[in-house]
């Protein structure tokens, strides 16, 4: 079969070739390549013992259904703007402006609805056109005018943020009037008890949010298609995968999600307010970052972002309860965030 | 030579800025052929292919496949006409599995509902036909076709690269460099595989530096120079050493070469 002079001797060679190797592998790679295959495991094994820790710590008064439950009230909003910050960052992007389109969305279901009076499903409409518009100009700078993402949701962040504080005129909505006018605009503060355990409708809301988000990334073309984008944007752009219009369809998905986000706000805190969730996009990326998902892109799991919110929310309400000074919840989560990074670093190492 | 040609392109043009990558470049392949390209660094060979497969958009020329002009858009438009390409870089996704390289940009859904409304892919499906296509081409032995790519070696990952595009290249195949990063045995063992693939009849572009093995497989041997093509030999009929020669300039090729 060989045809070239130096090429003789190889019929009498190995004939296998390329297969992949069998030899045993010790524990720890054996970890490392389990880790490097489901990648929402390290984000779970942290929640868990985080649980159990603060549970043997601080004792019934955490570990009840009700704080539990507690937990997952603090983290919904964090959770639903954190799935829009995924999907952005498994692009190799980030989205700094998730929080102002939350607040901005949110205060046009509240504007619409009391300054021009519209019925409040219309206005809730105005609300998700106004965060898909937002992503949607994220999203044509990014891939069209092929800016850097940080630099445009940078900018994009301060005018959105300005846009919201100009058109509400820095004026709050009162939870009273929303209550008695348009009820709607707090459907997701409605809860039902199971078991001592309160759970809101926005809590649901954020849980079906990520089932759904899981499933299309993983088991749809266009779920494929993001992580594609993010691992490697050339050769996705060779085997077919139309890049800028992926981007595009990203960012404007997310802008959505965060205009979801506003209003399960309203239904947390009860008004309207454009002074409301000042740190999500800070939040929402320690979240991503805390759950493993690499912001080089195309690796990790929406999974992983949920128990990242949780891991954070638990571990404010466990040092509080716990009695301890807040900023120690600042100190730690820094912690975890270096930490998560590291381990990441040392995961992708499989790759060598 | 009596067979009709597959791919021609007349005249492509692509300048970047002052530079010019192509200069009035013509480009033939005929059917079941192996056609050899070679030419120094920089003489725009992969710029050529990635005109040709709509990767590049040119300023000028014309391409036509089996004597209708086509105008690619993208590298998917050129795979719906049934050419596919390795590309120099590979266009794989490292964190994707084999398989989800394998149908990239191609994948097959579900029948039924779940298909049509919940967009279910068919992992299983394109998994079997992944390790068949595989094992077909006896390209390598996979334990796990669910393996990141970015797990295997450069080789394996060739193999990867040129068993998607030989799976499913119905008009034609382009390789740009596919034994670069190999070693003998698998640089050898897709040499094969391009003998197997135009046994079926599939012509093929070979890009190369490797004057042995665009000798060894090439029925003609594109010669390409400063952005256009300097002419065409037959490897039968000129040596190694020659053809490197009217690459680099240093020799002016023969006159019927010209003509070709």
């Amino acid at each position: 079969m060989s045809t070239q002079e130096f090429e003789k001797t190889l019929d009498k060679s190995d004939q296998s070739v390329a297969s992949f190797d069998r030899e045993k592998k010790s524990p720890v790679e054996k970890l490392q390549h389990a880790l490097h295959s489901s990648q929402a495991a390290v984000p779970l094994i942290v929640l868990v013992l985080s649980i159990a820790g603060f549970g043997i710590l601080v004792g019934q008064k955490f570990f009840s259904p009700f704080a539990l439950s507690l937990i997952l009230q603090q983290v919904a909003i964090t959770g639903i703007i954190g799935a829009a910050q995924t999907l952005v960052i498994l692009t190799a992007g980030i989205d700094l402006s998730v929080g102002a389109i939350m607040v901005l969305s949110m205060i046009v279901m509240g504007q619409f609805t009391f300054r021009y009076g519209l019925p409040a499903p219309v206005s809730v409409l105005c609300g998700f056109g106004c965060g898909a518009l937002c992503g949607w100009i994220n999203g044509m700078l990014v891939s069209r005018m092929k800016l850097p993402p940080f630099i445009v949701t940078l900018g994009t962040w301060q005018i959105y943020l300005a846009a919201n504080f100009i058109y509400s005129a820095n004026e709050t909505i009162r939870s009273q009037d929303i209550e008695a006018q348009a009820p709607l605009l707090q459907f997701f503060g409605g809860n039902v008890h199971i078991a001592g355990a309160i759970i809101t409708f926005g809590v649901m809301a954020m849980v079906l949010l990520v089932v759904l988000l899981w499933y299309i990334l993983n088991y749809t073309a266009w779920g494929r298609h993001v992580y594609a984008v993010g691992d490697d944007p050339d050769a996705a752009e060779l085997s077919g995968v139309p890049v800028p219009r992926m981007l595009v369809q990203v960012y404007t998905i997310s802008g959505l999600i965060c205009a979801f986000a506003g209003w399960v706000l309203i239904g947390r805190i009860g008004s309207v307010s454009p002074t409301a969730g000042e740190f999500a996009n800070i939040e929402s990326i320690t979240a991503v970052v805390i759950g493993g998902i690499s912001l080089f892109g195309g690796r990790g799991s929406v999974l992983g972002m949920i128990f990242g919110a949780m891991i954070v929310g638990v571990f404010s309400l466990g040092l509080r309860l716990y009695g301890t000074d807040p900023q120690w919840t600042y100190l730690l989560i820094g912690v975890l965030i270096i930490g998560a990074v590291a381990i990441d670093q040392w995961i992708r190492k499989v790759a060598g | 030579m009596a067979s009709e040609p597959i791919l021609t392109a007349r005249g492509l043009t692509k300048r970047y800025g002052r530079v010019v990558a192509l200069d009035q470049a013509d480009f033939d392949l005929h059917a079941g052929e192996i056609l050899g390209v070679i030419g120094d660094n920089g003489a725009g060979k992969s710029t050529l292919i990635k005109a040709l497969v709509g990767a590049v958009a040119p300023d000028e020329g014309e391409i036509k496949l089996d004597g209708k002009v086509v105008n690619f858009r993208s590298p998917s438009d050129a795979r719906g006409a049934g050419i596919e390409t390795v590309f120099q870089n590979l266009a794989l996704s490292p964190a994707l599995s084999i398989s989800d390289n394998l149908f990239l940009g191609r994948e097959r859904r579900m029948p039924g509902m779940l298909g049509s409304i919940f967009r279910l892919l068919d992992r299983q499906g394109m998994q079997k036909e992944a390790r068949a296509k595989m094992s077909e081409l006896g390209l390598m032995t996979i334990q796990n076709i669910n393996q990141p790519v970015e797990t295997l070696s450069g080789g394996q990952r060739q193999g990867v690269a040129v068993a998607r595009a030989a799976a499913f290249g119905s008009r034609l195949v382009i390789m740009d460099e596919p034994t670069a990063a190999l070693g003998v045995k698998e640089s050898r063992r897709v040499l094969e595989l391009m003998k197997l693939l135009k046994s079926r009849g599939l012509p093929i572009v070979l890009i190369s530096h490797n004057m042995p093995h665009v000798f060894e497989v090439a029925d003609r041997i594109h010669i390409h120079r400063l952005g256009k093509r300097h002419a065409v030999v037959d490897p039968k009929k000129i040596s190694m050493s020659d053809a490197v020669a009217i690459m680099t300039g240093a020799m002016a090729p023969p006159e019927q070469a010209k003509a070709a």
